[in-house]
Order: C-alpha cells, then structure tokens, then sequence
C-alpha cells in the first residue's frame, strides 16, 4: 500500500512539472518547425511566470494572470520574431541576448512595482491552478499533431521550415507564416512560465525558470521535432525532476547523498538524451537559415 | 566602426529605459562613468573586472572561430575556479613559485576539460553545443558548491565559500599592478590578460593550427574537402575555450580572492558573448570591449546606491542590448528598405 501511494505521488509529481516543459517546447516546436531557430524559450517563460504573477496577484486570479501571460508572450516573441526575421540577426545569438533582457528587465520592473527584485507577491492558495494548467498542455499537444498534419496553415509551417521556396512558389509568404509562428511560440512558452508562478508555485521567484527552456528544447530535439515524441520527452525529464525533489535528504546506507548531486540529476539525464544515445535526430531542413 | 554605433546604439536605449523609473538618463549616464573612473579605487575594480572578462571573452571568441557558440564560459571558468581552490587548500605545503603555476595549471585542465566534453558531444554526438554547455553550467554550479560547502568550507566563516588556500598560491607580494590599486581585487593578471590576448591573436591569424581552426568556423565544407577534419577540430576549440575560461582561477584565486566563493561570478560567462561580439571575435579588440563591458558593470553596480530605482540588474539590460545592438546589424538595409518603399 505504501509503495502504491509512493508511485501515485511520484507521477502526479511528474506530471505537474512536465507542465511548463510542455507548453514551452511546444512553443519551441512551432518556432523550430517554421524555421527560426529559439533559445530565448527561456527568456520567453520567465516573461510569462512574472506577468502572471504580477496580474493573476492583482486580480486575485490565476485566469487573469493566464491571459496576461500570453500577452507577453505575444510582444516578445513579436519582438524576437521581428530581430531574426526582418532585422536577419544571428538566431542563436538573439535568442540569448533576449534571455538576458528579460532577466534584467524582470527586476527593473519588480523594483519599480514593489520597490524589491526579489520574489512577487503570492497569490492565496485557492485562487492559484489546481489542475487546469495540465489539461491545457495536453490538450495542446493534441491540438498542434492534429493541427499541423491535417490543416492547410499547419502544413505551411511545416513547408516554412523544409522547403520555404516551395511555400513561396505556391504564393504564402514565408515571411509571414513564420512571424506568427514565432509569436504564437511565444505565448506557449509564456504559458509554460505561468505554470510555474500559478500552478507549480503562486508567485513568480527570480530565475525560477532554472534551465527549463533550455530542457524544453532538448526535449524538442530528443522528440525528433515531433509533437508526441517531444511529449513524452517532457515527461522524461519531469520525472528526473520529480526523482530529484524525493531524493532530497534521503538516505543511502546510513549516508545522506549531497543535495548538489541530486540537484544536478535533471540536467545530466537532459545531456545524456541530448547526446543521442536512442537514435539521431534531424532537423527541420530549413532550420536557421535566412 | 557599425558595432562602435551597435554598442552606442545599445547603451543608449539602455538609459532610455531608466525614464521609465522615474529617472533622468543623462544622470544614469554620468553615474555610471563617475563610478567605473572615477577614482583610482573605481578603476582599480573596473579593472578587477576586466581581467575576467577578457579570458571568457577570448574563451567565447574561440568558439565563434571555429562556428561554436561556447555559452558554458561559466561553468568552465566555476570548475576551474574550484579546482584551483582545492590545489592550494589540500596541498598547503607546495612551496611558492611551483604552487601558483600547480593550481592554474590544475585550474586550466579542470577548465579544459569541461569544455572538451561539450566539444565531444558536438563533434562526436552532434548534440546542440548551446543546450550541452547551458546544462553544465547548472552542473558545474551543483558540483562546486558541493566542493565548497561540504569538502573545504571555510571555518572562518558563515559565507557560502572554500577555505582560503595556502599563502604560497598568492603571488600578491610581487604584484605591481595590485600595489598601484590599493583595497581593490585588481591585480598582475590583467597583465597576462593581455598577454594570452595576444598570444591567441598569434595562433588565429599566424598558426596553420588557427588557420585550421578558423577555416572549420567559416565554411566547413571548403575546410572538409581541404582534408581538414571538423571533429578535431571542434573538440579542440571547446577545449581550448575552456581553459580560456579557466584562466579566471589566475586573477580570482591566485591574484586576489585566495578562495572559490559561490556566486564571486556576476556571469562573466554571459558578459564574455558581449565582449566577444563588440570586438568581432578579435582577440586585441576584446582587450578594448571587455574594459568598456567591465567599466558598464562596475558602474551599473553602483546603481543600486546612487539611485533609488536603478538596482545592479540594469548591467544585464545594458548586456543585452548592446548584444542586440551589435548583432542585428540588420537594421541598416532595414532602414534602407522601408526608405525605398516609402
């Protein structure tokens, strides 16, 4: 009965952390499929777990600060969308900088708001998500395999990212299906962030993110740029996750293992399916190219 | 002359930024010079800080050369610092000029070899070198801070940092240029800075290795068919980069701090990609761009008592922009375009 209720709480455990991860490497998906590379997921999330915190706090609810989430995500993924497409800068290069704007823009703001750069105001326990949040991203990853196979707009992002010229001969302009694509994939990774300051936790904490758009982009990569696989790739990493947060403070042989050696868990096991030892992965043709 | 106007570009948005809370830009500005110059104890830390940011600079730089773009200079420069620490805490008895070259020479393989396993994991896994080398920066933080806190901690103190290592690992009775700045972490590394500044524009532009090296970065299939192998290639610039990195445990342990404390880095890792994009990856040029980024962080950091808004994140906007400023160099033809147009 003990080992029951320990497995059930591990995989509410994981699923519950897999949440952010999957809506920001679906984000990520979309972005990538298109064409234009994005390591500013990261950047993208904290954007979304700090306006959600800041305006699910001052409206008393976590559905104030979902919308508010996706928002900001729509105007900085616009803006990065605007950098790499119009402005052709560096994708990976853009993407970092933009990582770095918003976490110094964040305390910029926390400061000016509530005179502090540390963490935002809680949300009450009742009014942050219980679930929701983890209906959504599944629901979402049905939508977008759905979506892009079946639907006329899916398949020109598909085309965007393998074979723009043909895209361009049949007359849809690249330029403009990537630009959504790059602003939608921000308000998914934005959402990815509010799961952290609404669901996961009720306020948004400086850099809570930890490394997670980067994860959701391994996981992209690990899932062959393909919406399911790339699922069950979140799933992995949340379970290494979840693993981790159990392993604090336990016990081997009479020894405690270090904290720091539990902590790291999550990012080695991100190496070790990065570096391909199930399969190589392709990528999108067109992936980074102008 | 184009990054001068990206850099300027960058800083000045950067201060427009500040009207937003409430202050006046043109103050922000004057702080910010008054504290990186000002006197010869603000110079002396600017330039604490510049000699960090050259070796992540060249560190970063020498990934661009060969096309890799090195985001893990932190982790690498972490791993060395800790392994530097660690020499001059477990051996105290190496006597003087043997043990400050050990504990860099140990610093650098620490550094080395973190880099090398990025490296690896391209050239040999193909694996994304920007996700590999974030992941161990999170790894390189978990690892020494455990280093830190459960092996050597300090038992003088409640700060989350090594013991100090044994004072025939610092050099600071020889040291001139610490002598000129007193009080401050400034120190004779800045000298040798700028010498393995020199030495990597030596090896780039003068070396068939550099050639090598540069000819994989700028069009590997040309390089492929010359019989130059990529992998090799890789690996060795990740490496390299990585002992580049792990220079900073000459001017952080051996040159001032004496110790590994958490958190000493204010991301010079993530600085380095700004410097190493100011002075397009040239390795004189990061002498210059790490001065100017090292002057912006040391005056941002007094921010946070010359106003009441203004905290030391405002470095990271500065960063950012300046970055942006430089590398979407697009703007000119943009500009042009819409001129056309309109």
């Amino acid at each position: 009965m003990e080992t029951l209720t320990w497995i059930l709480a591990l995989t509410l455990a994981t699923l519950r952390l897999a949440t952010p991860l999957i809506f920001a490497s679906m984000g990520g998906l979309i972005s990538e499929r298109s064409g234009i590379v994005n390591v500013a997921l990261e950047g993208f999330m904290l954007m979304g777990a700090f306006a959600g915190a800041v305006v699910g706090y001052s409206f008393a609810s976590a559905w104030a600060g979902w919308g508010a989430a996706l928002i900001a995500g729509f105007a900085i993924g616009a803006l990065y969308a605007f950098f790499v497409i119009e402005l052709k800068a560096d994708q990976i290069i853009t993407g970092m900088a933009f990582n770095l704007l918003v976490m110094g823009l964040i305390p910029f703001i926390t400061k000016i708001l509530y005179s502090s750069t540390g963490s935002t105001p809680a949300l009450l326990v009742e009014d942050r998500f219980t679930f929701e949040p983890l209906l959504l991203a599944v629901a979402l990853v049905a939508a977008i395999s759905f979506w892009m196979y079946r639907t006329r707009s899916g398949l020109w992002v598909l085309f965007a990212g393998e074979h723009p010229e043909a895209l361009t001969a049949s007359g849809v302009s690249v330029r403009k299906v990537r630009w959504a694509a790059v602003t939608l994939s921000g308000g998914l990774a934005a959402f990815g962030g509010a799961s952290l300051s609404l669901f996961l936790a009720s306020s948004y904490s400086p850099m809570m993110t930890g490394g997670r758009g980067f994860m959701a982009l391994a996981a992209l990569i690990f899932g062959k740029w393909k919406p399911v696989p790339a699922l069950a790739a979140c799933i992995l990493f949340a379970f290494a996750d979840a693993v981790q947060i159990r392993l604090q403070g336990v016990q081997v042989g009479g020894i405690e293992i270090p904290v720091q050696f539990v902590q790291i868990l999550p990012y080695i096991v991100t190496i070790i399916a990065l570096a391909g030892f199930i399969g190589k992965s392709r990528a999108p043709k067109a992936l980074g190219h102008q | 002359m184009k990054r001068i106007f990206g850099f300027l570009l960058g800083l000045t948005l950067a201060l427009l930024l500040t009207l937003f809370a409430g202050e006046n830009p043109w103050n922000v500005f004057t702080i910010l010079v008054r504290s990186a110059f000002g006197s010869m104890y603000d110079l002396g830390l600017t330039l604490s800080y510049t000699t960090p940011l050259i070796f992540c600079g060249l560190s970063v730089a020498i990934g661009f050369h060969a096309g890799l773009f090195n985001i893990g200079a932190e982790g690498q420069m972490t791993m060395a610092v800790v392994t530097a620490a660690a020499v001059g805490v477990l051996l105290p008895d190496v006597p003087f000029p043997l043990a400050p070259v050990l504990a860099v020479l140990a610093a650098l393989i620490a550094g080395g070899l973190w880099g090398w396993i990025a490296g690896w994991l391209r050239a040999v896994r193909g694996s994304h070198e920007v996700i590999i080398t974030i992941m161990m920066n999170f790894i390189a933080a978990g690892l020494a801070g455990w280093f830190a806190l459960k092996i050597i901690p300090n038992p003088d103190s409640q700060n989350p940092e090594t013991a100090l290592v044994s004072p025939n690992y610092m050099f600071k009775d020889y040291d001139l240029v610490a002598r000129l700045f007193p009080d401050t972490p400034a120190n004779a590394s800045l000298v040798f800075a700028i010498v393995i500044a020199v030495l990597m524009w030596i090896f780039l532009w003068k070396t068939a290795w550099g050639f090598k090296l540069r000819a994989v970065g700028s069009n590997p299939e040309a390089a492929h068919r010359a019989g130059i192998s990529e992998k090799k290639v890789q690996i060795a610039a990740m490496t390299l980069a990585g002992a580049l990195a792990g220079f900073v445990a000459l001017s952080e342990v051996v040159g001032s701090a004496g110790q590994y404390r958490i958190g000493f880095s204010p991301d010079y890792g993530f600085i380095g990609i700004a410097v190493a994009l100011m002075a397009s990856n040239n390795p004189l040029g990061i002498i210059v761009s790490a001065f100017l980024m090292g002057a912006l962080h040391k005056g941002a950091s007094d921010l946070d008592l010359e106003t009441s808004t203004i905290t030391r994140d405002f470095s990271r906007i500065i960063q950012a922009l300046v970055i942006l400023g430089v590398v979407a160099q697009g703007y000119w033809e943009w500009f042009k375009q819409k001129r056309r147009k309109g």
